[in-house]
């Protein structure tokens, strides 16, 4: 089977977002979509600290300390783009203003909940920042993630064991397999990668899924 | 005649007390008060609570007022960083209480207090850990968590210019807590890169009206 690659799904989940979108991506995996959107199609990245129309990384020597991302890495701002403070950020994200945020995940379930902040560990050191408010507000939630884990696992569950980032929240899963959208009929299978069908692809998780192309 | 702005630093944190709440401005690095910082630590108050979105980046800033040990509790919403050794080795020490809270939550939390609410209804942690045993409601299609306001006696904040009467302007994405916390403070008190006479900064620009901000400093005044 054609598993994907990281920057294989991150491509993937570009093709989906339209022109005109206002778009979050979240830190980690998901901040790769930003390399695949196409230069001619009028996206505008969101990031929380209070940017609008984020533009690539500066070339070397051109970073500014004043202007970075949500991960705190170098960022630019496109023409056009602007700068608002923390309340109006997080308004535009729990106001339902945003139409796609994308979000890594440890664990989503059959309903849609999302896990991706904390493993729960006792010794871990918990850190939420803004993706309880992502995983709740925009108007659809992207998850991209591998369908399992490294030890094999499927990470889309029945619950998850994980705390919750939120509820019944996430509509699509990006995986390295396949497409599935999270709806009130159940889990349809949008795409599934060369070589995978959908029965061996059923055998991967713990839920049933539904041919969507059936 | 009506001057906010203060000849020294030491002027600007004068009469931060042991036990203060002291709300402090800043995305990682970017808007951090760092010369506001060092005077506070050179002023010596202790059993701070402090509200920043993180706890502290490195050794300077916020780190280096963890690592004074003047902070008793920080409520942040992000601690967990690449470079956060000095809270890391705090907490899992058991020497500074943390209080986790959504960044958006934390936001409106500021919000709130600087509007003068009793409380707000927010839909985000519903169901988690970090809503476990908060009163909830349902309001219409969704369900929400009461959550109370976070007010500060002081707000250590970064702008980039600012005139004698406290309004202030930012600079990029350093604006971030700063125009909120300036509001939920009781007393309100501002680095700035530049000072601008009365009248400079365009009105229809003004970021932070003065009404929020008790004292201006200037980050090339001389420290002391």
């Amino acid at each position: 089977m054609n598993r994907l690659n990281r920057n294989e799904m991150a491509a993937r989940v570009a093709r989906d977002i339209p022109e005109g979108a206002y778009v979050n991506l979240g830190i980690g995996l998901p901040t790769k979509v930003a390399n695949y959107l196409p230069a001619d199609r009028d996206i505008f990245l969101h990031s929380e600290n209070g940017l609008l129309g984020m533009g690539p990384a500066p070339a070397p020597g051109q970073e500014d300390p004043e202007l970075i991302n949500a991960g705190k890495e170098p960022v630019t701002l496109l023409r056009g783009g602007c700068f608002f403070h923390h309340g109006d950020s997080f308004a535009m994200m729990r106001g339902g203003h945003l139409d796609i945020c994308v979000l890594g995940a440890f664990q989503v379930s059959a309903m849609g909940d999302l896990a991706n902040w904390h493993t729960g560990a006792p010794d871990a050191i918990p850190a939420v920042g803004g993706a309880m408010d992502l995983a709740i507000g925009a108007k659809q939630v992207f998850v991209m993630m591998e369908l399992l884990t490294k030890t094999g696992q499927s990470k889309l569950v029945e619950h998850c064991t994980y705390p919750l980032t939120g509820i019944g929240c996430v509509n699509r899963l990006y995986t390295d397999v396949a497409v599935i959208d999270i709806t009130r009929d159940g889990l349809l299978v949008r795409e599934r990668v060369d070589g995978l069908s959908f029965a061996d692809l059923q055998a991967l998780v713990p839920v049933p899924l539904v041919d969507a192309g059936a | 005649m009506i001057d906010k702005i203060v000849s020294s630093l030491d002027a600007a944190v004068a009469g931060i007390h042991d036990g203060a709440t002291v709300m402090i401005g800043g995305f990682g690095t970017a808007g951090m008060p760092n010369h506001l910082i060092d005077a506070l630590i050179a002023q010596g108050a202790r059993d701070l609570t402090i509200v920043n979105n993180n706890a502290g980046n490195g050794e300077t800033g916020l780190a280096a007022l963890l690592k004074a040990k003047r902070v008793k509790k920080i409520i942040c919403s992000f601690p967990r960083q690449a470079d956060s050794q000095v809270f890391d080795a705090l907490y899992q020490a058991g020497e500074i209480e943390l209080e986790l809270v959504p960044q958006g939550n934390l936001a409106a939390r500021i919000q709130a207090a600087g509007a003068g609410l009793g409380a707000i209804f927010t839909p985000t942690g519903y169901g988690t850990l970090l809503a476990e045993g908060k009163e909830t409601r349902r309001i219409g299609e969704r369900n929400y968590v009461l959550e109370y306001p976070i007010r500060a006696d002081f707000a250590l904040i970064k702008a980039h210019r600012g005139d004698r009467w406290g309004n202030l302007v930012y600079r990029k994405a350093a604006r971030n807590f700063g125009p909120i916390m300036a509001t939920a403070a009781a007393c309100t008190i501002a680095q700035v890169d530049e000072l601008a006479e009365l009248g400079d900064l365009d009105p229809e620009g003004v970021i932070t009206p003065g009404i929020f901000v008790q004292r201006v400093v200037a980050t090339a005044t001389a420290a002391c």
